[in-house]
């Protein structure tokens, strides 16, 4: 059945490429994430030699970013009429949700390496943590992942790109904000400790941030994995459910 | 090879497919009639395991289409209504991410597609992007998938709409050519397609089955002994008329 996963996979990734979608894509996020990095994150003035200043502000690319590949996923197929020849082939559920989720975090992966400038340019100028460095971008590849599995389970509930994005990165925002400081202490004051506490665990900003320090937590992997896994499960379900229901 | 058992599908208060009944051997072509709305469309999306019924069960070749769905799409070709199919890809790739996604490879999807290609007409068209195509090259491409690889069950839904009368005729041929080890279901609102090409009609309206017999037996209902009229007396009937199979068999 693995055959099916690839036929998926390889449609997919081929569709972002047949429009202009992957260029404009990875224009903008080559563009934006040093950008990013040089104006908000003021990468030479803090004297360091590496990337913390772009890490900071990966997932609010990535938030806006994700949403936006992830929200052809279902809804394109909707609005085309093209699930229903999905939904005719002998390929089961999981193996289209998981080519349509590889396919788009395969580009977020191409993304996420076209930072790679940035690194040549912290090793030409001092001797940063590599290995910290490459935690780093594991995690930004999770946070991705997550983002993209969100977005594409809420893909799945229209037939509209529009709001496809922008529930996909509603949801992104929210997920990211759960962790900040100020969001908790908010929360703090008006709700028992336990609801706070649950509200952070859920937070992905809380759990790349372990990954930013050069640490690789199992509990920070079993939550992006299993967020992923969940997401596409329930993006999944809600396609079958149109296999038993109305039109 | 197909059977539909009591297939019944509402969609909200509305019956849609209200207790639709037969079997489809190889060799027959069947030709699937009614009215716009008549249910033709939701009956062959849930024989093609996109749709599944509220009560009753469809199989393909003997295995159930809901419990065992992917045995028995595997040995269905669907082109379903309207012949969607994905505009940036070319019709060679649309027939080859149909076939990967089957289990072919290497040589025997590039036969496949390349057998498909020729036998759907596709000419030199075949790696133009299909957003760029006429309707009737849409059609034929997404026909081309359907049919690539060598399904033992067939299903058009309105294969020859939107062809010019050549490419109609084309159409007809190839179905022609493919139904002595086939079983196929067209369904059109062509009626002349029905004697044309068709073995068997089934005249379905409100969701319900009207008729099952010959085209020659659908056109002798009718004084006029023709097939449009026969099919006007069945479908433009208040329901409950006693035209029901039994009835017209």
């Amino acid at each position: 059945m693995i055959h099916t996963l690839w036929a998926i996979y390889r449609r997919e990734l081929g569709a972002y490429f047949l429009t202009p979608l992957a260029y404009v894509f990875l224009a903008v996020f080559g563009f934006a994430a040093p950008a990013f990095a040089f104006h908000v994150g003021r990468f030479f003035d803090t004297n360091r030699a590496d990337l913390a200043p772009m890490f900071d502000y990966l997932p609010w690319l990535l938030v806006i970013l994700m949403p936006a590949l992830a929200m052809r996923a279902w809804a394109e197929e909707r609005d085309r009429g093209t699930l229903e020849f999905l939904m005719a082939l002998p390929i089961p559920l999981w193996a289209t949700a998981g080519g349509k989720f590889l396919a788009a975090w395969t580009m977020a992966a191409l993304a996420i390496a076209l930072t790679f400038p940035m690194w040549i340019a912290v090793n030409y100028l001092g001797e940063p943590d590599n290995a910290a460095i490459a935690t780093a971008y594991l995690g930004t590849l999770l946070l991705a992942g997550a983002y993209l599995a969100v977005g594409q389970a809420l893909s799945a509930t229209t037939a509209n790109q529009v709001v496809a994005f922008v529930l996909g990165a509603g949801a992104a925002f929210l997920l990211t904000m759960a962790g900040l400081p100020f969001v908790l202490s908010v929360l703090g004051a008006s709700a028992p400790a336990a609801v706070t506490e649950f509200v952070a665990g859920l937070s992905a900003l809380d759990h790349y941030n372990a990954f930013r320090n050069g640490v690789i937590g199992l509990a920070d992997l079993v939550y992006f994995l299993g967020l992923i896994g969940i997401c596409l499960t329930m993006g999944g379900a809600l396609v079958s459910e149109r296999r038993g229901g109305g039109r | 090879m197909l059977v539909a058992d009591h297939l019944t599908k509402d969609f909200g208060p509305r019956r849609a497919v209200d207790d639709v009944s037969f079997t489809l051997e190889r060799g027959e072509v069947l030709g699937f009639l009614g009215p716009n709305g008549a249910g033709k469309t939701t009956t062959m999306r849930m024989l093609a395991g996109a749709l599944e019924a509220d009560e009753g069960r469809a199989s393909i070749a003997g295995h159930d289409c809901v419990a065992a769905r992917l045995e028995a799409q595997a040995r269905l070709g669907y082109l379903p209504e309207g012949a969607p199919a994905y505009p940036a890809m070319s019709p060679r790739d649309f027939v080859a991410f149909s076939l990967r996604a089957r289990g072919f490879s290497g040589d025997s999807l590039k036969r496949a597609a390349t057998l498909a290609l020729e036998r759907a007409n596709l000419g030199g068209y075949e790696h133009q992007p299909i957003g760029t195509l006429s309707k009737g090259y849409k059609r034929r491409a997404a026909l081309a998938a359907a049919i690539a690889h060598d399904p033992q069950v067939l299903i058009l839904d309105e294969p020859t709409d939107g062809l010019d009368p050549n490419q109609k005729d084309g159409v007809r041929q190839l179905i022609r050519d493919m139904a002595p080890d086939k079983a196929i279901i067209i369904s059109t609102h062509i009626l002349e397609e029905v004697p044309a090409v068709c073995s068997r009609a089934i005249v379905i309206a409100r969701g319900r089955l009207l008729f099952d017999g010959s085209p020659r037996e659908l056109a002798e209902l009718a004084p006029e002994r023709q097939i449009e009229a026969a099919f006007r007396q069945l479908t433009l009937a208040p329901a409950g008329d006693g035209n029901t199979p039994e009835a017209a068999a």
